[in-house]
């Protein structure tokens, strides 16, 4: 089985954020860490290659060179190689044009099938592994909680807000996980030493063939205008003895016509 | 020149989801008779009558009812349609569907992607509201070309019916244009909670909670409130309540007019889903919690010491607006 993780770099959301004069992120002012819920992927990842020997696990990202630091944890935990698309002229890409970038990526590589988290914390838009699937014209299966592989099929259970489910789809195919994959695994030291001397496969945009738009230049959108958000009143602040903050909830509800 | 906007409706077993009529009536109130509805789906007459009360014009595709289909098998028909036809934006709810259907129609039409608009505005072009990475940045943005998708988040916009009903336009989908390979193998329901989304009262637990028999203080809370339970991550991973309960950036978007929190600290992650609450009340031991800046009220203090009481005292309050 070969098994290509999409994980993407992500600004590190216990910092500060700053932007950029054109209004893009600035990322460099972000210690860049794997994207949380592609983490669950590889997880997914690592557990199927546990259960099917000779599975072999890509990572695959599209992101400036330096935040390579953010990524290698991938490799410390178990993934086999890294492939990592980077190009100046990709700064700024929008989500198509990121989209055509990775299937152009993974038209070059082989695979069976390619996992990734259902969203970013950063753009939070959760519509580029579908965007893949569809270039690709492969299934695409969304908010995996497990996943298995049986007779060249990937099977995977989620839920529903009413139940759950199992789907079924043929290989090669493309999933989305959620955190229901479960706990994660963390390097051990002999891991870490292990990929700190290691370098992800580097492709620039000439080495790939990219269908549709791609870059910066060609982004299908554009920030207007960045602005703090409208303050909310100031917090009152309630602490002291139980009773009288008991008391003063049931007035603030009451005042407010909350109670039912 | 007028503009067309289309909104791809989510429907589920024949209904349309609780986001779709605010979306709908969003983009009745951006093109006004340039307003169309989309729902693909099987047994979907009546989910396409009830669009049809918010926009002029509705394209209800039939698919077989004896066969599954996930979003992205069928983009390639609603792509076929917008080639045809030509709408200049289409919005989707930001449900799990509208999401993996906008991304399958960006690849298909190539066609930018805005998301998690929080409101839209179109005169010369159309311009989308958002919340970008953290919730206290507001970001304006738009397509650098005169088509695009917006996902819209569940709830940033009510629903308001149009004066006069639409029309409802019936396609078989055709089986070159409804090629899932995705197969159901078991679908299990089960007794569920109530929905948060939609909720006018929301009681969320999070990590602070400390143990699933201390959850029991903010599933009574939401009781004697007549609202539903919610759950940060931390509290889904625990294996408190279900992940249909989550609230947050990989959960649930909520938009109720009370919204408590106990025991969540007021992570970025969560109040990406709970920032447009009306009042939010938080209770949470750390006094320096992000929540402490956010809520409207916020009670510095143990939840044991603080919540049996305050549901004995609303049980009593009750009673007596009842009794006048």
């Amino acid at each position: 089985m070969r098994v290509v993780v999409l994980t993407k770099p992500v600004p590190d959301t216990s910092g500060d954020e700053s932007f950029e004069a054109d209004l893009t992120l600035d990322r460099a002012s972000l210690a860049p860490v794997i994207n949380p819920n592609d983490e669950y992927a590889l997880e997914a990842a690592l557990r199927l290659a546990e259960t099917m020997p000779g599975t072999e696990i890509t990572l695959l990202t599209m992101a400036p060179a330096e935040s390579w630091a953010g990524l290698s944890k991938g490799l410390a935990v178990g993934a086999n190689q890294a492939v990592m698309v980077t190009d100046p002229a990709l700064e700024g890409s929008c989500i198509v044009g990121t989209a055509n970038v990775l299937a152009a990526a993974l038209r070059k590589l082989e695979f069976d099938l390619i996992l990734a988290g259902t969203d970013t914390p950063d753009g939070r838009a959760g519509v580029v592994c579908s965007a893949v699937a569809a270039l690709l014209q492969i299934p695409f299966i969304s908010h995996a909680g497990s996943i298995d592989v049986r007779d060249d099929r990937v099977v995977v259970s989620r839920t529903r807000d009413d139940g759950h489910e199992t789907l079924d789809a043929p290989l090669p195919a493309v999933v989305a996980v959620t955190q229901q994959i479960g706990d994660l695994r963390y390097p051990n030291l002999r891991g870490i030493m292990a990929a700190r001397s290691r370098r992800p496969t580097s492709w620039s945009l000439a080495d790939l063939d990219v269908a549709g738009a791609a870059g910066g230049a060609a982004a299908t959108t554009a920030t207007l205008h960045v602005e703090p958000c409208e303050i909310r009143t100031p917090t009152r602040v309630v602490r002291g003895d139980a009773d009288a903050a008991v008391h003063e909830i049931v007035a603030f509800l009451a005042d407010r016509r909350l109670i039912p | 020149m007028n503009k067309t906007v289309w909104v791809i409706a989510d429907v589920s077993e024949g209904g349309l989801v609780s986001s779709s009529p605010g979306v709908a009536t969003l983009a009745r109130e951006l093109a006004g008779d340039g307003a169309a509805g989309i729902i693909v789906a099987a047994n979907a007459t009546g989910a396409a009558a009830e669009l049809a009360t918010y926009v002029p014009h509705i394209i209800l595709g039939r698919v077989p009812a004896d066969e599954y289909f996930t979003p992205s098998a069928v983009a390639p028909f609603i792509a076929r349609l917008v080639r045809e036809r030509r709408p200049d934006y289409l919005l989707v709810p930001g449900t799990p569907t509208g999401r993996e259907l906008a991304g399958a129609l960006s690849a298909l039409l190539q066609w930018g992607v805005l998301a998690n608009a929080t409101g839209v505005s179109l005169d010369e072009r159309l311009v989308v509201r958002s919340v970008v990475f953290r919730t206290d940045l507001n970001v304006r943005s738009a397509f650098t070309s005169d088509h695009g998708i917006v996902t819209v988040q569940p709830h940033a916009v009510g629903p308001s019916v149009a004066a006069v009903t639409g029309d409802v336009e019936e396609i078989d989908v055709p089986a070159a244009e409804r090629t899932s390979l995705v197969r159901r193998s078991e679908l299990v329901r089960e007794e569920a909670p109530a929905p948060v989304e939609g909720a006018r009262v929301v009681v969320a637990g999070g990590a602070g909670v400390g143990s699933r028999e201390a959850w029991a203080v903010v599933e009574s809370l939401a009781a004697v409130l007549d609202g539903a339970v919610g759950a940060s991550r931390p509290a889904v991973d625990n294996g408190w309540a279900p992940y249909s309960q989550q609230i947050g950036q990989t959960g649930k978007i909520v938009r109720p007019d009370l919204y408590i929190a106990l025991g969540i600290s007021g992570e970025v992650q969560h109040r990406v889903g709970m920032r447009m609450s009306k009042t939010v009340v938080v209770v949470d031991k750390d006094p320096d919690a992000p929540f402490a800046r956010f809520a409207d009220l916020f009670v510095h203090a143990d939840l044991a010491e603080i919540v049996p009481p305050l549901i004995e005292q609303l049980r009593i309050a009750r009673e007596k607006g009842g009794q006048s």
